[in-house]
């Protein structure tokens, strides 16, 4: 797709927008509709754009595998070490409240961190299941 | 509309275009949720629904074929199965409780502690999030390590890694 132009352009223009947007469903899940479900879709939306306009190769440059896979295992990651951290701090497993002092900034800060791993894992998990695909299709 | 989209995919012999119809249909099911009051669901199914699988469906096309094939075998036996389970999933819902009734059961087991005490216990104004995140965080623990399982798979089934490389040469 590279000959289009109006296509680079626009995606180009937009795409800051997109994952800027994608940032800001994730961070305000707990006053809005979203969380880090949507944002992940959003931002491996962003991503596979980029993909897609700009090329396979490209897009393998800015994200290489290695760094995917290993975002997708940590994503998982820091939200089951959120609930072990609960473990150590004398709670049950994931129960935010031994977090902090205060019961609702723990559970703040206990949803704020689960949501970011499961941000990262979908958008991770988005984009490798798109470049899988797409650099088969290409041999 | 949703019915017209829905009968228009099963007609279509084009996958290019039936695939290009579900992101529609998605679409507009994501505005009748918004009609519904649910937001979150809403934005879930506009992005994932609309957004990524299209997408997915596409990249899917390009590796495989554009049009469908013809069927082998006759479609009497599934068809006979889908009718039937149809009239007994009908049979079913003819027991359930009266639909918008303020005395049904599931509006009185955990549902009213979660729209009362919600806000007092985790300080999270969107209900949704205090439940997903919070009063339920095992099973979004499972549903995030079954999008995890997914990438694991795809990855497993499709990269072509360096040993199968190294076995070409062979």
């Amino acid at each position: 797709m590279r000959e289009h132009s109006i296509v680079r352009v626009v995606s180009k223009i937009l795409l800051p927008y997109i994952l800027l947007f994608a940032l800001y469903v994730q961070l305000h899940g707990d006053y809005g509709p979203g969380g880090g479900f949507q944002a992940g879709v959003i931002f491996g939306a962003g991503c596979i754009l980029y993909a897609l306009v700009f090329g396979v190769n490209k897009a393998r440059r800015v994200a290489p595998s290695s760094v995917v896979s290993s975002i997708m295992a940590i994503g998982l990651m820091l939200y089951a070490g959120v609930g072990v951290v609960c473990l150590f701090k004398g709670g049950n497993f994931l129960d935010y409240n031994v977090l902090r002092h205060d019961p609702h900034h723990a559970q703040e800060l206990g949803v704020a961190l689960i949501e970011l791993g499961v941000g990262m894992t979908v958008a991770a998990v988005m984009f490798t299941i798109f470049m899988t695909y797409a650099e088969r299709a290409k041999k | 509309m949703l019915v017209g989209t829905g009968i228009t995919i099963i007609r279509q012999q084009n996958l290019l275009a039936a695939s290009m119809l579900s992101g529609i249909y998605s679409l507009l099911s994501a505005c009748w949720m918004v009609e519904l009051d649910a937001v979150d669901v809403a934005f879930t199914e506009a992005s994932v629904g609309a957004g990524i699988s299209t997408v997915l469906m596409l990249a899917t096309l390009a590796l495989t074929t554009r049009s469908e094939k013809k069927p082998v075998h006759k479609s009497f036996l599934p068809l006979f199965v889908v009718l039937a389970t149809g009239a007994a999933l009908i049979y079913g819902t003819l027991g359930a409780p009266p639909y918008g009734d303020p005395a049904n059961v599931v509006h009185h087991h955990v549902a009213p502690r979660y729209v009362n005490d919600s806000y007092d216990e985790t300080g999270i104004p969107n209900i949704v999030t205090s439940v997903l995140a919070s009063y339920r965080g095992y099973d979004t623990l499972g549903e995030t390590s079954v999008v995890f399982t997914a990438g694991v798979g795809v990855l497993l089934l499709l990269k072509r890694g360096k040993r199968s490389k190294r076995e070409e040469k062979k």
